[in-house]
């Protein structure tokens, strides 16, 4: 019988060498709630005899207790791994199952069908080379099915089965396969996909499972594991240009300079000349070095230590490729991405990018139109909130090295990592490079931050303001900028109102709009600093991203937050401009405080109690906290 | 990818879009243990690379002497850039801790061996106290003290995610808050091999570099790379008394014999070690690791059974995890 290891190894050592040969695939299953995923991928344990005793007592009781099937054993609740939800019935996240059989280790990523759980399934299809989309052959190719297409071909995974599931319910009707298969390989033909293979199976009874069905005498394809065990997925990323991001310089001692990473792409051998992108320095490969020892040629997919001809400056991050086929190197690009965070995307607002192994600050500059995963339709939006998938444009800090996902999976995917909470809260593939980045260089100019500084005689820094409309800034901010002022100091007050009145006069009060706000000031502040000055923001800037994001844009000890810390209830009381009375009244929406979050700030380098200090008092703290950390002389 | 090869009949397969790639040359396939490997060793270079201050979790039994090797191959021709931590119950098997000494001395490793002192000065007995109590001061507890300690923020461990079904939606890198909690509801998605590995202070990350390992691999791995391992692995005639189902074995005179016991020998060995008085062993002759291997083929118990503290309450395994046990 195919596949199974039912029978006891006489000559275990001659058995396990022949274990040592088997390969590795990784897949998905993906389908609508009650397709039967997980009862597939039970299936799949039970056939290939890895259920234990001890797992099957569980699974009986379990099945008695919650199982979906009266009674009988439940596979699905195999692999339904998290109490809560086998007490729900649904899979709602992301498991990984393991089995094998005597030619293949096979990885599962079971994926949930559920609307909401896109980004699962997202996860587990990066690092899939064959899906298993199933559908109801009751049901039929429905929206869900589309919508899984799609995402596992955005994903790049160009090997699909299509497991039409329940035959058992429909008499294993040939008709009824048929006009599925027709209509999935007529949407199909839309998107990326080598191969798309149609089988009729019941997961529920093992038709077609691993055991070839006699209830479908007309179907002559393959079993599920008659093809898992035979699809050959290894040969297109071998026959890629060679690409390695470094992971890790390797430096044990003086006269060892090893870069350490894992082949993405193609293979390399001693004497291949090899690129560092981002200096376009080449040099030839001298040794592949391992723990086991030198190698005369690696893989894609192995972990090496590669040792150069030349003093190279290659660190971290750097994407060393084949010096005949170099990869893209821009710092902006067009990307597909999914939104996969609870807070929507803010364009504007600085994220942080990792691709490969580099990390960089990057900001969506423009959304160009969000996708909808049921039609394939375009669709004008401002922002992607959770499970939405958006076409954007990126621009970074720096440039990178990647390549396009369609060329390589491993070199053209990317996450965005939330700055202040550190989520993941997106991930991308990068479509191609905007050419537009080669043609912008920085100028370089001859007189610099210090040489102006110096001949104002003072340090140049940012007095960044931040706190409830009503709180006092705008008034102790301009009492600081007199006293420097009168002390001989440089300065210029950016006001919140002030700049809205001219600068973002085309900017209202969304999150959206509030993020562009404060990115304009935080580089007019930059500017100013670059010129010399002393430069006193006062702006509600109510999220702490934005004030990291402006913290990040000059250098270290240039950038303090005053926090004037003053009761929302003490700022309505105030209510300087009338302002929180219209809010109050509903005529004034997102205003902070009312209806749109302030987000305090955890370690500002000043705050003032706004309850108790007057502007007198604050004005003495911030000028006495300027004076002590020496951006100021004493007095 | 030709057609012939692909579709065994024409009627159920259909090539929508056939990119005709010359072969060049049949690339040799990586084995399934390579890859894991060289997955493996992309963990711990990535989370030593973006982490302060990373540590190796060491529990001296089969996943440990797994993972320690890897980390050897990772860092090769470099010292490891960690040390090891080994969280001491006090209650392990002698030939666990003798066969940590010869590993450090071997290895010249940096190890840390932290036991809760708390626990120490209450006397916490696992044959008193029971499982449960013991395992959370002198295994959960004492973890986390340890981690507060010397405020690490990355510790690997050997856990892989076909030990137990919660494992299994585990994350490669598992974050913790700073109470050292596991919130499976709220954890980062995780693509390719792209690791967010940043936290803020007193956050920290969990590191699972065999998470996509199974029990088999681990064996296999073993015997291919001629691994050392604690003797206890193999069986060998050992005292034993048999107690609520489970075989434990006598391993010192702090075991407490209850009256009509006593310890008869067998031959036995371990699946999963761990304090000798939780841990039971198995009846068997597979005294080579050869022998233990073909044992699995035809194990019909899974591997964590041996070990009372799952078994406590259902589900517990994922209780135990969100309270910060590893």
């Amino acid at each position: 019988m195919p596949g199974t290891s039912n029978t006891i190894p006489q000559d275990i050592a001659a058995y396990l060498k022949t274990q040592e040969e088997k390969t590795l695939l990784r897949f998905i299953t993906c389908g609508s709630v009650d397709d039967g995923k997980s009862t597939l991928i039970g299936r799949l344990l039970w056939d290939s005899k890895l259920i234990f005793e001890d797992q099957l007592a569980t699974l009986q009781a379990d099945s008695k207790r919650v199982g979906t099937q009266g009674g009988d054993i439940d596979y699905a609740l195999l692999v339904d791994g998290l109490q809560a939800e086998r007490e729900q019935g649904i899979t709602i996240d992301v498991a990984y199952r393991f089995f094998s059989t005597d030619k293949r280790k096979f990885i599962v990523a079971d994926t949930p069908g559920h609307e909401q759980y896109t980004r699962n399934m997202a996860t587990g299809a990066s690092t899939a080379s064959l899906a298993i989309v199933m559908v109801d052959a009751r049901k039929g190719v429905l929206t869900q099915t589309m919508r899984h297409s799609y995402l596992v071909s955005l994903l790049g995974i160009t090997h699909v089965i299509l497991a039409i599931n329940k035959m058992d319910l429909v008499e294993y009707s040939q008709a009824t396969y048929s006009t599925i298969k027709t209509s999935y390989e007529q949407f199909a033909t839309n998107l990326n996909f080598q191969e798309v293979v149609c089988i009729p199976v019941s997961a529920l009874r093992g038709d077609n499972i691993f055991h070839r069905s006699p209830h479908t005498d007309w179907f002559h394809g393959p079993t599920i594991m008659g093809h898992l065990e035979t699809v050959d997925i290894q040969s297109d990323v071998s026959q890629k240009p060679f690409r390695m991001p470094v992971q890790w310089v390797n430096r044990p001692n003086l006269d060892f300079r090893g870069f350490s990473g894992t082949i993405a792409s193609g293979q390399v051998r001693p004497g291949d000349i090899i690129v560092a992108p981002s200096s376009g320095k080449t040099s030839q490969v001298t040794r592949i070095v391992t723990y086991d020892g030198d190698l005369d040629s690696a893989e894609t997919g192995q972990s090496v230590t590669l040792l150069l001809q030349d003093e190279i400056d290659i660190s971290r991050g750097e994407l060393l490729s084949a010096a005949q086929a170099r990869p893209t190197t821009a710092d902006q690009f067009e990307a597909t991405i999914i939104w996969m965070h609870d807070g929507p995307l803010l364009p504007g607002r600085k994220y942080l990018l990792k691709a490969g192994t580099r990390t960089i600050p990057a900001q969506i500059s423009e959304l160009k139109y969000k996708v909808n995963v049921n039609t394939l339709e375009h669709l004008a939006s401002k922002t992607l909130k959770l499970n939405e998938v958006g076409i954007c444009n990126i621009s970074l800090d720096h440039p990178i090295s990647f390549d396009p996902y369609r060329d390589n999976r491993q070199t053209g995917a990317f996450i965005l990592i939330d700055h202040y909470t550190n989520a993941t809260i997106a991930a991308g593939v990068i479509d191609f490079a905007l050419r537009r980045a080669d043609n912008i260089h920085w100028q370089s100019v001859e007189i610099h931050k210090d040489a102006r500084a110096t001949l104002k005689g003072q340090k140049p820094f940012i007095l960044w303001f931040t706190g409830l409309s009503g709180a006092g800034k705008s008034t102790v901010a301009n009492m600081v900028e007199k006293k420097l002022h009168s002390l001989g100091r440089h300065t210029y007050l950016l006001d919140g109102d002030n700049v809205r009145h001219g600068l973002n006069r085309d900017l209202g009060f969304t999150d959206v709009d509030r993020v562009e706000n404060i990115r304009r000031v935080a580089e007019t502040a930059k500017l100013m600093v670059d010129a010399g000055l002393i430069v006193l923001v006062s702006f509600i800037s109510p999220f702490r991203s934005e004030r990291e994001m402006a913290r990040m844009l000059v250098d270290e000890g240039e950038f303090l937050e005053v926090f004037i810390d003053t009761p929302l209830e003490i700022c309505e009381l105030r209510d300087v401009k009338g302002l929180y009375k219209k809010a109050r009244a509903g005529q004034l929406k997102n205003f902070t405080g009312i209806d749109s979050p302030y987000e305090r700030p955890d370690d500002a380098e000043i705050t003032i109690e706004g309850a108790t200090q007057t502007a007198e008092q604050a004005t003495l703290t911030i000028v006495k906290a300027l004076e002590t950390q020496g951006l100021i002389p004493s007095s | 990818m030709t057609l012939s090869q692909s579709s065994l009949n024409s009627d159920c397969s259909k090539i929508l879009k056939t990119k005709a790639f010359p072969k060049i040359m049949q690339a040799p396939s990586l084995t399934h243990l390579q890859q894991l490997e060289a997955e493996s060793i992309h963990i711990f270079r990535e989370v030593v690379a973006e982490c302060q201050k990373p540590v190796m979790l060491y529990s001296i039994g089969k996943d440990s002497s797994v993972l320690l090797h890897l980390a050897h191959k990772a860092f090769y021709p470099s010292p490891l850039p960690f040390p090891l931590m080994h969280v001491d119950t006090t209650w392990k098997f002698r030939e666990m801790i003798e066969f940590r000494t010869k590993m450090v001395n071997e290895h010249q490793l940096d190890l840390i061996v932290y036991t809760n002192p708390a626990g120490l000065e209450q006397g916490i007995n696992p044959f008193i106290h029971g499982s449960a109590l013991h395992t959370e001061i002198m295994k959960t507890d004492a973890l986390k003290q340890a981690l507060n300690k010397y405020q690490f923020d990355a510790a690997f461990g050997g856990a892989r995610r076909d030990e137990e079904a919660s494992r299994a939606k585990e994350r490669i890198l598992s974050f913790r808050t700073t109470t050292h909690r596991w919130d499976p509801k709220n954890q980062r998605p995780e693509l390719w091999n792209i690791f967010n590995t940043r936290v803020r202070p007193g956050e920290s990350m969990r590191a699972f570099p065999l998470s996509n390992w199974t029990e088999l691999d681990v064996w296999q791995y073993i015997f291919q790379e001629k691994i050392p391992i604690v003797p206890l692995y193999l069986a060998k005639d050992r005292p034993v008394v048999e107690r609520d189902g489970m075989l434990l074995m006598v391993d010192d005179d702090r075991f407490p014999l209850k009256e009509g016991e006593t310890p008869q020998t067998r031959s036995v060995r371990f699946r999963t070690l761990g304090c000798y008085p939780l841990t039971g062993a198995i009846e068997s002759t597979a005294s080579t690791l050869s022998e233990v291997i073909q044992e699995m083929l035809v194990a019909r118990t899974s591997e964590r059974q041996g070990r009372l503290i799952d078994r406590d309450e259902v589900g517990s395994m994922e209780k135990k995890k969100q309270e910060g046990y590893f």
